[in-house]
């Protein structure tokens, strides 16, 4: 489905989404306990996190830093005061009985992050109605439908700092959704401030969604709002709003129910079945019973600290684009996929593209040539065998026309087998570095064999020059088809 | 030289010069402990293998002629509201009998590293809450100066146990009144520091914005004493003051000639018992002969003190005991027949659901059970700004009370308490009369500031009178200052219940 398609549908997709991001920090929002992944059930806590009688939270700073950065490249306004609330509810993975989040005063509102088409489909400008910090629950494995099974209950995420990002329902189709995700992870990754993994749970979404449906009295119909959950992916994500579109008007023909006439529905996706299902509405009336925390002061934020965390925070990836485009004399298209490619890639383009002096040579090779191999090995850049220096040898070469494009590729491949300099793959290669004295005299020979040839460009058909590079090849494997052309037309222009 | 009859200092200094071994110390406090709980119920746990073997360690230590702890040797009681690593900490309740925190909290680690030696956990009110002890699960505290009436609470145990020279100091927690109003019914001495001076990590929360620790003993320089080593800043508690510890037992010596007192026209109104109004007007003139003077001061809304502590404390509560619900830890019912199972005809949705109901229903007593239903109530949606605002907006103006009458005396005077000790089971059987013990006491916690209590004569029947100074935030060198004044004029702190002498 196109962006074109969707705008011949007989509605309008309305989509609001609610992420949440595991920060990228070493110890727990609350605690000293480690946040890596996958450590043994139960082996990164303590009585902090575990909600132990007598414990206490204090709030780790680089947590809030962080948060701060991305609330800041996310445009929002930071409040000067902050405070941290008690959400209660009774879970097993949640030891307290209460999460610390933020409710009436979150630290950031009112931001937006824009996402553009590449290929011109559409522009977004997406408002963000707050980013506000909590800690996050624990895990559990359970199987309460049977009734007998034991549940487990693994504690090491408890206590995690999430960032929770709330949009506007600003995003008009699946496809911007999915866009809109892509951009708004690669900021966070560019920050630092998520690794943004959906497989180790530190990037979450739900989506909100319904359809303004246009009536032939020119009123607008709005379908109730469903909350979509469960998704693992951003493909998934795409794959369910789509979905739930399409059921949404499907029910809507049927039951001509409008926004407000039913509870807010919540529905999982399924994604091996790739369709939506209502879940039980088992805490439709929650009442969390929001209240200040007091065992946690109010955090104040001032001017000198936000000039501090924006200027570590580096070119966010929107302005990146234009900053490389420009530099680099690349073309938009150039610099949007090597940007969306993340920072370090980036960082290798540059270095590349200094050393060669030019961006658009360096761009190609790293599209063609580079990317394309990481993909393939799935490989990230900082393991890659070919340094920067060393493909930027290897590309100066060819510009000066050592060796042709066909043959750089052949070096490269072999430099990332072994490893090995551009210097010692051409040497084991054989390849002579053909130098211009035996290059005329070989064209020189070529001439003399080849007299119907030369009259031919003589009479001024230069293409029949093409007929000379076979034999060239034939006689010395190294040379470059492009300079025995060029050597060959001169000679003859010289006779 | 027999232990029971030293002040705190006394027995730091003897055991220091070596007049006393901590053993000779501990095990006299141990033997009036073997002899006189059994009736009068103030511990939960005696830790005597492991009191002895501290101050065992601790002689040889002085024996050795290496450095000792500014408390060494001292025995201390600690309420059972204290995390502590060696010894069971149940808050008096089913629901953590027999639980053992695995980390000690930051009162425990600064009196085990000045060298005291914790010779047990004392009876309290379930999680604090209560003013009789009777709330406890392990059975009611008796007064000591009337084994039928109760000591107060909720640091009920610790009182009683200084009173019957169990321990010469003992730890208390105060969230309403929780030391003071037991050190008057017990006629010792209690202080509630300003909220912050001492951190309240491990110390099990009731009403996180109200708890303090503080010191109970025999007499304000003792009190100095302890404070001086629980006090400061602890990183671990956010909420702690990070203000420099003073030196309390160096500033006691100063006259009070200047010193202005206020008296509250509030605090003399119906139901304080004449007897109590006697001791208390004795014990302005008291200080006036010292050289102060007595100045009428208003506090206008500490009458919505009780009301408003009673919505702020239940709403914390209900929060802060959502954690005892028999998943991780502490008492957890027996498996019911899952979701099938009824209750008092009560159909759970799932069998989480009954573990969590079947073991609060069965770990908490009715007292705590009412408060986590007032707060739960009072939190919820469509009641909140009725009741945990405005309360909130209310102990905003108390606390302004108290910075304006702070303009214009230095101190504030009056009863602890109401009444003398009260028969065990008098206001059992009524809440609201048991709220109202905390009628003297809970503005103090809601202003935030510090409050020393005191016993400042006896009534006809024997029982002791409390007299409270307040004093503004980090006062507590001046509260200390009057209050050791007042002991070096008058002898009431040093009367022993006689059934017990």
């Amino acid at each position: 489905m196109t962006a074109s398609a969707a705008t011949s549908e007989p509605y309008t997709t309305v989509i609001g989404l609610e992420v949440h991001v595991q920060l990228q920090t070493r110890t727990k929002l609350f605690c000293g306990c480690s946040t890596r992944f996958g450590a043994a059930p139960n082996t990164q806590v303590c009585p902090v996190c575990l909600g132990l009688p007598g414990s206490l939270p204090v709030m780790n700073r680089t947590a809030f830093t962080l948060a701060l950065k991305a609330a800041l490249a996310l445009g929002c306004r930071i409040a000067a005061f902050t405070k941290w609330d008690r959400k209660n509810y009774f879970y097993p993975d949640l030891p307290k009985g209460y999460q610390i989040s933020q409710y009436d005063l979150p630290f950031s509102s009112d931001g937006h992050l824009e996402v553009t088409d590449p290929k011109g489909g559409f522009v977004r400008n997406v408002g963000i109605v707050r980013v506000h910090l909590e800690e996050d629950a624990g895990k559990s494995m359970h199987d309460e439908a049977a009734g007998t099974a034991d549940s487990r209950i693994d504690l090491n995420r408890a206590g995690t700092p999430l960032c929770e990002i709330v949009t506007q329902p600003d995003l008009r189709s699946p496809q911007e959704a999915r866009a809109w995700l892509n951009e708004l992870k690669l900021l966070l990754v560019y920050l630092g401030v998520s690794d943004c993994n959906m497989q180790e749970g530190s990037l979450r979404v739900d989506a909100n969604v319904n359809l303004h449906i246009p009536q032939p009295d020119g009123r607008i119909a709005k379908t109730p709002i469903v909350e979509i959950k469960n998704m693992n992916s951003f493909r998934s994500v795409e794959r369910a709003l789509a979905y739930e579109a399409v059921r949404q008007y499907d029910e809507w023909q049927a039951t001509k129910a409008e926004l407000g006439t039913t509870p807010k529905q919540t529905r999982g996706w399924d994604d091996p079945a790739g369709v939506t299902r209502a879940q039980r509405h088992k805490e439709e009336s929650s009442d969390y019973r929001y209240f200040p925390d007091p065992d946690l002061v109010p955090v104040t934020v001032d001017e000198r600290q936000l000039a501090e965390v924006r200027a570590s925070m580096g070119e966010p990836p929107a302005v990146l684009r234009g900053t490389l485009a420009a530099k680099w004399r690349i073309s938009p298209y150039d610099a949007d996929v090597l940007v969306n490619q993340g920072r370090d890639i980036v960082a290798y383009f540059e270095d590349v593209a200094t050393r060669v002096g030019e961006g658009k040579v360096a761009s190609n090779w790293l599209q063609q040539d580079v990317l394309r191999t990481l993909n393939e090995r799935g490989e990230s850049i900082d393991a890659f065998p070919v340094r920067p220096e060393a493909l930027a040898d290897l590309i100066g070469r060819v510009q000066k026309g050592e060796f042709d494009t066909s043959r750089g590729r052949e070096i490269f491949a072999e430099m990332l087998a072994s490893g090995r300099s551009v210097a010692d793959v051409v040497a084991s290669l054989g390849i002579a570095v053909v130098d211009d004295a035996d290059l005329v005299a070989l064209c020189r020979e070529l001439l003399a064999e080849n007299p119907k040839i030369v009259a031919d460009v003589r009479g001024g058909k230069e293409q029949a020059a093409a007929g000379l590079i076979g034999q060239a090849k034939k006689k010395n494997p190294n040379v470059n088809p492009a300079k025995v052309r060029q050597t060959c037309l001169e000679l003859i222009r010289a006779m | 030289m027999q232990p029971a009859d030293l002040s705190a200092t006394d027995i730091v200094a003897a055991i220091r010069q070596g007049d006393l071994t901590a053993v000779q110390c501990v095990e006299a406090f141990l033997d009036r402990i073997a002899r006189l709980d059994g009736s009068l119920n103030a511990f939960l746990h005696v830790d005597r293998d492991g009191a002895l073997a501290t101050a065992a360690a601790i002689d040889a230590r002085r024996k050795a002629g290496r450095p000792l702890g500014a408390l060494a040797g001292l025995p201390v009681a600690v309420k059972d509201a204290l995390c502590t690593a060696d010894l069971p900490t149940t808050c008096a309740s089913r629901m953590l009998a027999g639980f053992r925190p695995p980390y000690d909290a930051d009162t425990v680690v600064r009196l085990r590293a000045a060298d005291a030696v914790i010779v047990g956990k004392t009876n309290m009110d379930e999680f604090a809450m209560g003013g009789s002890n009777e709330n406890s699960a392990f059975g009611p505290v008796r007064n000591p100066w009337d084994p039928a009436r109760a000591p107060g609470g909720s640091s009920g145990g610790s009182a009683a146990c200084v009173a019957a020279d169990m321990a010469p100091v003992a730890i208390g927690s105060d969230t309403g009144g929780s030391i003071r109003q037991p050190a008057g019914l017990c006629g010792i001495t209690g202080l509630k520091p300003t909220y912050g001076r001492v951190s309240r990590r491990g110390l099990v929360a009731f009403a996180s914005s109200l708890d303090q620790i503080g010191p109970m003993a025999r007499s304000a320089a003792d009190c100095a004493l302890v404070l001086e080593t629980i006090a400061g800043h602890d990183p671990g508690d956010s909420t702690s003051l990070a203000d420099v510890v003073p030196r309390y037992t160096e500033l006691l010596e100063q006259p009070l000639t200047g010193l202005r007192i206020g008296r509250v026209r509030d605090h003399y109104a119906d139901g304080l018992d004449p007897e109590v109004r006697r001791g208390v007007d004795e014990a302005f003139a008291v200080f006036e002969a010292a050289g102060a003077t007595v100045h009428d001061v208003e506090l206008p809304h500490a009458k919505y003190g009780v009301a408003t502590y009673y919505l702020i404390a239940p709403c914390e509560a209900s929060s802060n005991l959502a954690r005892y619900d028999g998943a991780h830890y502490g008492h957890r019912a027996k498996p019911g027949e899952g979701h099938r199972a009824e209750s008092g005809g009560r159909r759970f949705e799932s069998p989480l659901v009954e573990m969590y109901c079947r073991s609060r229903g069965e770990g908490f007593g009715p007292e705590v059970k009412r408060r986590i239903m007032l707060g739960t109530y009072a939190l919820s949606a469509g009641y909140y700004d009725a009741y945990y605002a405005k309360a909130l907006k209310v102990r905003r103006l108390i606390r302004q009370d108290y910075l304006d009458a702070f303009q214009k005396v230095d101190l504030i005077g009056g009863p602890v308490s109401a009444t003398p000790a009260f028969r065990l089971g008098e206001k059992t059987g009524d809440p609201l009369a048991m709220y109202l013990v905390d009628l003297y006491t809970v503005a103090t916690n809601l202003a935030g500031v510090g409050g020393i209590s005191f016993p400042c004569g006896f009534t006809k029947g024997g029982l002791p009178i409390g007299f409270q100074l307040q004093g503004p935030a980090l006062a507590e060198p001046l509260l200390l200052r009057a209050a050791d004044r007042f002991q070096r004029l008058t002898e009431w702190h040093v009367r022993r219940p006689e059934r017990i002498a």
